[in-house]
């Protein structure tokens, strides 16, 4: 009776925790396995071992140097001419970390988007038509429809279909993180990376990309790295928290906020981190 | 209201920090009026010795550009001299053009490579030998030029073996460190993010190099070829020793001909200042002048477009 609840509560807490997945509605579509990272000696990620839900939206938050955005960019092998990734990643059942993989390929269907927006230097229609014209699809009348579908889904057609000739580089902060968007997704990808894409952008613009993410989880896999612990809250179905390149829980987002399993995790979301 | 005072002066006083400061910028202003002054005194020298072939000796501007011989010492069959410099423009032309043509490619695929596809191997050993290449003296390649390339061309094509083809070789491997060093600065100068853009899409690395990071370099890369050009141009020592030095029209790439620095490095010493065939050579300094303040004046445009972009 007279038990500390802090010490209770520190006694029932656990040192890791990461649920694997089991919704029928939304199959596990990628998963790492043991998966390190080294940054030439220094290991970076000590095994990252999550599952994807496909058709959901997963955070992944933590304080900054956890090693977020390494695990993430090894995901779709943006690492590889960086670090050394050692483990498994299993999209739909194929390891895509082997050596024998096309990552030209891999990356069609698992796609990035960056904390910077980063257009080219070409006009907006360049910019979506790029990675399709690198695939050969050069028809006009095929690209002008992928162009008009990529921005509205982008939710950018109504602010740039006037302007498509214009170079890109005039667009907003906002508006140019949502054309990366609509770049990444004229492909159709299957999944989209996401590393704290709303970081340079001002609250409203940051509102605009997180109702374009809410409406993109129809037909893509998002995994978002965010510092906002609001925005993962209100856009992710599960949270991932990584600590000192560790993954220290993985739930959904509501356990993840209401009710964390690990101590640094609750310390984390309510702020007494550090 | 004392103190409001002591303070006013205080803070009007001139301190040693601001004395210091006057004399910092009256020292690097004197240095820069005095630069400014050299310039516009070398421009300005050129210029009225170079005039004087139109004014005094009352040569027309237009027989000495299209004039297609070069005699200053005769007079013509019409009675005039003959200063026709269009061989000689011609020829410098023809070398910087060919150069820069041949030095393109191998500047811009050795900078690809530094840069893009092996940066270790590039940083250890290509940007080295590039910067030792840039630093031997013009005379080196004008020797290696007369001992090798010379020969070989006779070899080849017949002739003496001078002529544009030995230049536009001696020309080339002398252009290509600066345009290499300049290439790799105009790629490194891309932003990282562009490449992770497009290696994101799918794309292969050549296709990043070819589609992204070039197009995005092009403005860089233009300013080193005109720069190498600037260079090939101006290049007189070693143009000098394969080219031939026969002041005719350019009538095939194996020809002994010449260029305007050429028929200057010959011709200055054995002329008497003030005299015509001084004066003509003045003239080919004037040219060449002037069409190294265009080549300043391109690489300036490149510049400007590139920023706007
Ligand atoms: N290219 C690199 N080379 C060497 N070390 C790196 C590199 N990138 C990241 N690291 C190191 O790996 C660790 C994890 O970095 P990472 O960028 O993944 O963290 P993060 O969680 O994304 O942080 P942030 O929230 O600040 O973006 C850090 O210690 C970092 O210094
Ligand atoms: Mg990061």
């Amino acid at each position: 009776m007279f038990v500390n609840n802090d010490v209770k509560n520190a006694m029932a807490m656990e040192e890791r925790h990461v649920i694997k997945l089991s919704d029928p509605d939304h199959p596990v579509i990628l998963s790492t396995e043991d998966l390190h990272v080294y940054y030439g000696k220094k290991e970076a990620l000590f095994e990252g071992d999550l599952e994807f839900a496909s058709n959901q939206i997963s955070a992944l938050i933590g304080p900054s140097g956890s090693g977020k955005s390494t695990y993430l960019r090894s995901l779709n092998r943006m690492n590889d001419r960086i670090a050394t990734v050692t483990g498994k990643i299993m999209y739909r059942g194929v390891d895509i970390n082997q050596p024998s993989i096309d990552v030209y390929e891999m990356r069609r269907r698992v796609g990035m988007v960056f904390q910077r927006p980063n257009p080219f230097a070409k006009s907006i229609y360049d910019n979506i038509a790029f990675a399709l014209r690198l695939r050969g699809v050069t028809g006009k009348h095929k690209l002008d429809e992928i162009v008009e579908t990529s921005l509205k889904q982008a939710a950018l057609w109504d602010q740039v279909k006037d302007d498509l000739n214009k170079s890109a580089l005039a667009l907003s902060g906002g508006q140019a993180q949502r054309l990366c968007i609509a770049r990444a997704i004229a492909i159709k990808p299957d999944i989209l990376l996401l590393d704290e894409p709303a970081s340079a952008l001002d609250p409203v613009s940051t509102g605009q990309l997180e109702d374009t993410l809410l409406s993109l989880k129809e037909h893509y896999t998002i995994i978002i790295v965010t510092h906002n612990m609001q925005q993962a809250a209100r856009i992710s179905e599960y949270t991932a928290f990584f600590n000192q390149g560790r993954v220290l829980e993985y739930d959904t987002t509501s356990h993840i906020f209401t009710n964390p399993s690990v101590q640094v995790t609750s310390d984390y979301v309510s702020g007494n981190f550090g | 209201m004392k103190t409001t005072e002591q303070l006013e002066a205080k803070l009007k006083r001139r301190s040693k920090a601001a004395k210091l400061e006057i004399w910092g910028r009256l020292v690097s202003l004197t240095a820069l009026m005095l630069i400014v002054a050299v310039v516009v005194a070398i421009i300005g020298f050129v210029a009225s010795k170079g005039i004087a072939t139109f004014t005094s000796n009352h040569v027309s501007l237009w027989d000495f550009l299209s004039g297609k011989s070069w005699n200053p010492g005769v007079n013509g069959a019409n009675g005039k001299p003959e200063v026709g410099a269009l061989p000689m423009i011609v020829g410098s032309f023809l070398i910087t053009i060919l150069s820069a043509i041949v030095a393109t490619p191998f500047a811009i695929g050795t900078a690809v490579f530094m840069n893009e596809i092996s940066p270790n191997k590039g940083a250890k050993i290509l940007q080295p030998v590039t910067e030792l290449l840039v630093g031997i003296p013009s005379v080196v390649y004008g020797f290696i030029g007369l001992s090798v390339v010379v020969p070989t061309t006779r070899a080849i094509f017949g002739g003496s073996g001078f002529g544009i083809l030995s230049g536009t070789c001696v020309l080339f491997v002398m252009i290509l460190p600066t345009v290499t060093s300049m290439s790799a600065d105009a790629l490194r100068a891309v932003p990282r993010y562009y490449r992770e853009a497009s290696l994101a899409l799918g794309a292969t690395q050549w296709q990043t190099i070819y589609k992204v990071v070039l197009r995005a370099a092009t403005p860089g890369l233009m300013t080193a070829v005109v720069f190498g050009m600037a260079r090939a141009f101006g290049e007189a020592l070693a143009v000098q020793m394969v080219i031939g030095n026969a002041a005719l029209m350019p009538n095939s790439l194996v020809s002994p001909s010449s260029t305007l620095t050429s028929v200057l490095t010959t011709g200055i010493g054995n002329t008497v200042m003030g005299s015509l065939q001084n004066n003509a050579l003045w003239s080919l300094a004037l040219v060449l002048l002037f069409m190294s303040l265009v080549f300043n004046l391109i690489i300036r445009l490149i510049g400007r477009k590139g920023r706007l972009q």
